[in-house]
């Protein structure tokens, strides 16, 4: 653990830097394979929607000896239509799911269960999904999302600056397609639990992004009066010196998602806490990723187009001879002696 | 390099801010006491229950008709039926706003399919011909002695035996057909009558308002148009019953098996503009002006979700989401411990500060607003476990910087601080917006989740600023910290750097 702190320090100092603003190609070539891979894996095999996208009737018995073969054939013997999933919750449930059915069908269902299996009709777990449900909740989903990235969008570019809007929101984009994409190749069961997941996801996603922004604007205040460093090199410099905060902000953040993870999918089998809980992590782990990968490449580039930049980069190649303009991965600045550990950071002081 | 307590600069006063979150504290756990609220209201997911979600039924072009007074009505409609059930704690409310709204039914216990199936029938409100009534407080001999005419005895037996003070004869059925001889009470369960089958029906009135008769000063009157087929079949039935004896010209209006007025008709009245009128205040004639509107359920409702939970599976669920919530504090707890040594312990208490500052809420507000704590409500708690401790994090980090920048602990918690909170407060704005818009979109399970994650983002802020920091700033001035003993978290081994030595 020490080892890792000491790390903190030399990545604060820049005499460990991992160049993520120069190699920004080759993260945009990463993330460009899976976004592709989403939208093919969307493309051919699509999401599995849970019942209450569909509508439709969910019914669990709670009896370890109950058999799929003996569910199947009780209800099928009612002769209700459409097509019976039937599946083994745990160790100790068997789940039947049907499609939309009307009432004196549902009603028809428990009966012949709590027939074959012994148990009261009060004890089944049903859950009834109207067909136009789905609809509802897709609706607002949307609605959630493209609200939610526009009060994001303008409440970042009046806190930092727009082109970091523009970046943060590139990169929660980038988790929320690759985070269906995952879905989509996977085939997990998309419920609404999943949705509320991806929602979470995308607050969580920011909240990263704005720790490593937050220390760039720090970084880059009066960038433009000295000739040390380009715009890259700052915002460079500022995801390595917050890298160690990233990764234990992640880690811990991921450490209770895991939790509800792991005992919603191997104690309760299935459920709102399972699939809040794998859209949650999947879609962190991508957030994380994207927090130091995406946002700050793309921040970069944008800011590099301005003139001033582009002056200051100049200036900054002109008084390095040419060599080295941005930090390449293997520890390097501090070849030169002292190394930039120098007078511009006092700036920031008050 | 002084170990005095007292502040060096005014900007800091732990001891202050910790000993108001104290009192906070405390008059947060007298106020449970004085409300008297003993656990947190668990949701039916959590106990096990019916929960019924209601989705208007809008044709194209019908989208006006889904007002929030037709919603109200509709509301309290099936809150008289639900109530019927006797079920404690049960709920009819409803959600959302606009076209979007929605009413959900939640009932505890094990009455799944009669919940499902009283919620579905449509209430309509009738006009009957009032045969006979009495008071509603049985009295045999009383009840013997008007037998009404031209009813069966089956029915005048029913109607004797009829005790409108039980409750559960104050409350609609939904199970009154209209061509049935009706036996009902009024609402106030002051009289019962014998009623004769509908002869007029609520969706055959196109208006009703209330209305203040400005020559008679303070009487409220209660005014009805008919439809035309309304006001041929009001306007016949008032031309019989006018001219006929006590009770039998009165005309009930009934909704839902109870009678909510049942005013004399006075005169024949073809016209199908009626008034009601009586010692009405403004309020009660309100009231029946909205019965007459939307006395019939007022709109169609699809059942867009029924869901039934078995007392044992909310149970295992719950015990799922506490073990998930405990499992998950103690990894948070234990790895802070591993990598921030001494400086752990600020985050095990503020956790722990957090968590007590989370149920005394959830225990006020289940007595306040009514708040239940849902599956997914204790998913969100659990997921701010993470976003709580991020900012502490944030800070932590923060004050490393500023001691590798060379600055002593003492001046490197305030300084630190000083930027730790921008970023903390722009990164905990970032998750109220995204609580905030999943609350306000959510369906459902969903806003539970909302609920708690805005609830305890906001937690996080006070704890930061109300716990954490002054904590942090207390534990600067104690030598096993400020000294950069090897397992407080500040050593210069763990910095990465050699500590300058001013101080």
């Amino acid at each position: 653990m020490s080892k890792m702190s000491g790390l903190g320090g030399r990545l604060y100092r820049g005499e460990t830097a991992v160049d993520f603003i120069g190699k920004r190609r080759r993260w945009y070539s990463i993330s460009a394979l899976f976004v592709l891979a989403s939208i093919a894996a969307l493309a051919l095999q699509g999401l599995h929607l849970g019942i209450e996208f569909k509508g439709g009737s969910s019914f669990t018995v709670n009896k370890a000896t109950a058999t799929i073969e003996q569910a199947r054939s009780a209800v099928e013997a009612t002769g209700i239509p459409g097509e019976l999933i039937v599946q083994e919750i745990g160790s100790d449930k068997v789940r039947v799911q049907t499609g939309a059915l009307d009432t004196v069908q549902n009603n028809a269902v428990q009966d012949a269960l709590a027939a074959e299996f012994g148990v009261s009709v009060e004890s089944i777990d049903t859950q009834i999904i109207g067909p136009s449900w789905g609809k509802e909740i897709t609706r607002k989903a949307i609605y959630g999302l493209v609200g939610f990235l526009i009060v994001v969008m303008l409440y970042l570019a009046m806190a930092f600056e727009p082109k970091m809007s523009i970046a943060a929101i590139a990169a929660v984009v980038h988790d929320v397609f690759i985070t269906v994409g995952i879905y989509a190749l996977v085939g997990f069961d998309v419920t609404p639990a999943t949705i509320i997941g991806f929602l979470t996801i995308l607050g969580y996603s920011l909240y990263d992004t704005v720790v490593v922004f937050d220390k760039v604007r720090e970084n880059t205040k009066s960038i433009t009066s000295s000739s040390t460093k380009t715009y890259s090199q700052a915002v460079n410099h500022a995801v390595n010196q917050t890298l160690v905060r990233s990764a234990n902000t992640s880690l811990i953040a991921l450490l209770p998602v895991g939790s509800i993870l792991f005992v919603g999918a191997g104690l309760l089998g299935a459920g709102t806490l399972k699939d809040l809980s794998l859209a949650l992590f999947i879609g962190l782990a991508v957030g994380t990723y994207s927090s130091i990968f995406i946002a700050p490449p793309v921040l970069a580039q944008l800011r590099e187009k301005e003139p001033a930049m582009q002056a200051l980069a100049k200036r900054v190649n002109a008084r390095s001879g040419g060599a080295t303009p941005v930090a390449t991965s293997a520890a390097v600045d501090a070849v030169n002696g002292r190394g930039p550990r120098n007078q511009p950071k006092r700036k920031g002081r008050k | 390099m002084s170990t005095t307590n007292k502040p060096v600069k005014t900007a800091a006063r732990p001891g202050r801010t910790l000993a108001i979150l104290g009192l906070v504290l405390i008059a947060m756990t007298s106020l449970v006491f004085i409300q008297g609220a003993k656990s947190v209201r668990l949701g039916l997911d959590l106990r096990g229950g019916t929960s019924v979600t209601l989705q208007p039924r809008i044709a194209p072009g019908d989208e006006g008709k889904v007002t929030s007074e037709a919603i109200d009505q509709a509301v309290s409609i099936i809150r008289q039926r639900v109530n019927s059930l006797g079920v404690a704690e049960s709920e009819v409310a409803a959600q959302g706003s606009g076209t979007n709204r929605q009413i959900v039914i939640s009932v505890p216990g094990d009455t799944g399919r009669r919940v499902v199936e009283l919620v579905g029938q449509t209430a309509e409100l009738r006009f009957r011909q009032v045969l006979a009534s009495a008071s509603g407080i049985p009295a045999a001999a009383d009840a013997a002695a008007t037998p009404a005419a031209g009813v069966s005895a089956d029915v005048n037996a029913k109607f004797a035996a009829l005790d409108c003070t039980k409750p559960e004869n104050l409350q609609g059925t939904g199970a009154d057909a209209p061509t049935d001889t009706l036996v009902a009470c009024d609402r106030a369960g002051g009289t019962k009558y014998i009623l004769a089958p509908a002869e007029v029906l609520g969706r055959q009135i196109s208006k009703a308002s209330a209305g203040l008769d400005a020559q008679a000063g303070s009487a409220w009157f209660v005014s009805l148009t008919f439809n035309n087929e309304g006001t041929s079949a009001f306007g016949a039935l008032t031309t019989r019953v006018t001219s006929l004896p006590e009770p039998t010209n009165q005309v009930a209006i009934v909704l839902d098996g109870l009678v909510v007025s049942a005013p004399r008709i006075t005169e024949a009245i073809p016209s199908g503009n009626a008034q009601i009128t009586g010692s009405f205040t403004q309020l009660e004639a309100q009231d029946l002006a909205n019965v007459l509107k939307y006395g019939a359920l007022p709109l169609a409702f699809d059942r867009g979700e029924v869901q039934q939970v078995s007392p044992t599976l909310g149970a295992d669920q719950l015990n799922a989401g506490l073990l998930a919530g405990a499992l998950g504090l103690g990894l948070v707890m234990i790895y802070s411990l591993l990598y921030y040594r001494g400086l752990g312990i600020v985050t095990v208490g503020s956790l722990t500060v957090a968590g007590l500052l989370l149920y005394l809420f959830f225990l006020l507000l289940g007595e306040w607003i009514g708040f239940t704590l849902t599956l997914a409500g204790i998913a969100g708690a659990i997921v701010a476990i993470g976003v709580t401790a991020d900012s502490f994090i944030i800070y932590f980090e923060r004050i490393r910087d500023e001691m590798r920048e060379g600055r002593t602990l003492r001046t490197a918690v305030e300084t630190g601080w000083v930027r730790a909170r921008r970023t903390i407060l722009v990164a905990d704005f970032v998750s109220l917006i995204a609580a905030a818009l999943l609350y306000f979109f959510a369906v459902g399970g969903v806003r539970g989740f909302a609920f708690t994650l805005g609830l305890t983002t906001l937690i996080d802020l006070v704890v930061v600023f109300a716990f954490t920091k002054p904590l942090v700033g207390f534990l600067s001035r104690v030598k096993f910290f400020n000294s950069g003993h090897s397992l407080s978290g500040f050593s210069s081994k763990s910095l990465g750097t050699v500590i300058a030595k001013e101080a």
